[in-house]
């Protein structure tokens, strides 16, 4: 049975783990690199890394860090951020990442979701969208979800899966941040409109969270969060087991 | 020395890395005499069957690899790597393999119930069958790996080693003597997968 997933979100600037990381045992917590290894050894079922790095000089770490992620963890490395061409899935393909996310750089040239999937496969093409209710519809946001673009979220998503996205990230700029739960109402919508897998993001505020998720929405494949893991708010291992009492299949 | 077959299709950086890991000694090969010098052979590969075949029989290494199977040399073919040892492939038309393993590749939407999304993609519980397999001697029988794939292979007879339920049990693992195939990918399922790898370098 496949089991659902568990997606810790790192995101790196100028080569650093950036938001806050509070972990015993770490000797550099804003490492990418050892934070990537702790993770992976803590049960973690795939790795996300955002570049949100202005600078050529960090975008140059950025490969640097990914490059030495890969040597050192062996599960799969979905990279996002700055990703607005072909040769950009070319750099960090490269450097070992298994999959690219892309979000504000479909919305500037949408071509570039079939260009990428022609080149790599549907299955190494992230849709990532930034989702907020506005006027009473799901509206796409650029740019880190500073931005409305004035897009229907749904159309857009499956514009994109239709075009060859092998996989969504729905983050939900409603719940983000609020720690009250994942959109499950966004989430269904998502779920019921394509048959690519979704993976939910934004809201995560506990384990029973997670099992909401799951258990409301059987056709969500993965869970993404940064902070609680970070924090150690919620430890991957308790949560997998809690999944699997629970009945919500977890690889452990 | 093991072997990694270069042939343009797909990145190699994970499966060097994970060797390295174990500290098994892996060499990217392209030409035939270092195909023959190593001990053991890896065929990697991701995209599309037909493509892949011919920029295998292209590289000229299709014909050194099937002579040093049936020399008895270990090889193991990874996800696409792995549907190229079987006999043929219903991907896009109809294409040759290159039959160190007896069975055809068919999409999995033929087998699988609605509902199930293609690919399938994500963390699966093998499942033995058969005889224990020497692949699997520092695994257990429930241990996850990480799969991407929308065809499997089918109509294998004995040689299925594991399968993965996913609505149907799908052909996750395969060998006959000397030749193994995984559809999953080793080199991304953790210390499962390191430890599959291990014992692929353990085989004689």
């Amino acid at each position: 049975m496949i089991t659902k997933r568990i997606i810790p979100c790192l995101d790196v600037k100028n080569g650093r783990v950036v938001k806050g990381v509070n972990f015993e045992g770490l000797h550099d917590v804003s490492s990418p690199v050892e934070l990537a290894e702790y993770y992976s050894r803590a049960g973690a079922d795939e790795l996300v890394f955002y570049d949100i790095t202005a600078s050529a000089e960090g975008r140059a770490l950025f490969t640097d860090i990914l490059t030495e992620t890969a040597r050192r963890v062996f599960i799969p490395l979905t990279v996002g951020g700055g990703i607005n061409t072909v040769a950009d899935f070319d750099r960090v393909l490269k450097c070992g990442a298994d999959k690219v996310s892309v979000n504000s750089g479909a919305i500037r040239r949408p071509e570039l979701v079939g260009e990428a999937a022609r080149l790599y496969g549907d299955q190494c093409v992230v849709l990532s969208v930034d989702v907020k209710r506005v006027d009473g519809e799901f509206r796409v946001f650029a740019r880190g979800g500073r931005d409305d673009t004035g897009m229907e979220a749904i159309s857009w998503i499956r514009r994109c899966v239709d075009a060859g996205a092998g996989e969504v990230v729905v983050n939900s700029i409603d719940t983000d941040g609020v720690k009250g739960g994942f959109d499950l109402q966004m989430l269904d919508a998502v779920c019921r409109a394509v048959s690519v897998p979704v993976i939910a993001s934004g809201g995560a505020g506990c384990t029973e969270d997670f099992i909401t998720l799951f258990s409301s929405l059987p056709r969500v494949d993965a869970g993404l969060a940064a902070s609680i893991f970070h924090f150690g708010e919620v430890k991957i291992r308790d949560l997998k087991e809690e999944m699997r009492r629970r009945g919500i299949p977890a690889r452990i | 020395m093991i072997a990694i077959i270069d042939y343009g299709v797909g990145n190699l950086f994970s499966l060097c890395s994970s060797f390295a890991a174990i500290g098994a000694e892996a060499e990217i090969v392209r030409d035939a005499d270092a195909l023959r010098a190593a001990d053991r052979i890896v065929l990697p590969g991701v995209g599309a069957f037909g493509d892949a075949a011919d920029k295998l029989r292209a590289s000229g290494l299709a014909a050194p690899l099937c002579e040093e199977a049936r020399a008895g040399k270990p090889i193991l073919g990874i996800c696409l790597g792995m549907q190229l040892l079987f006999e043929k492939s219903y991907e896009y038309g109809v294409h040759d393999g290159l039959a160190l393993l007896p069975g055809v590749i068919r999409p999995i939407a033929e087998r699988i119930p609605a509902g199930y999304k293609i690919p399938h993609i994500g963390w699966n519980a093998l499942t033995f069958t058969g005889a224990p397999s020497p692949l699997f001697s520092r695994i257990k029988d429930g241990d996850c790996v990480y799969f991407v794939h929308s065809y499997a292979a089918e109509d294998c007879g004995d040689c299925v080693i594991a399968t993965a339920e996913y609505g149907a049990p799908l052909t996750a693992a395969a060998a006959r003597e000397n030749v193994f195939g995984c559809q999953f990918h080793p080199e991304k399922s953790g210390e499962v997968g390191l430890s599959i790898l291990r014992a692929f370098c353990e085989i004689s």
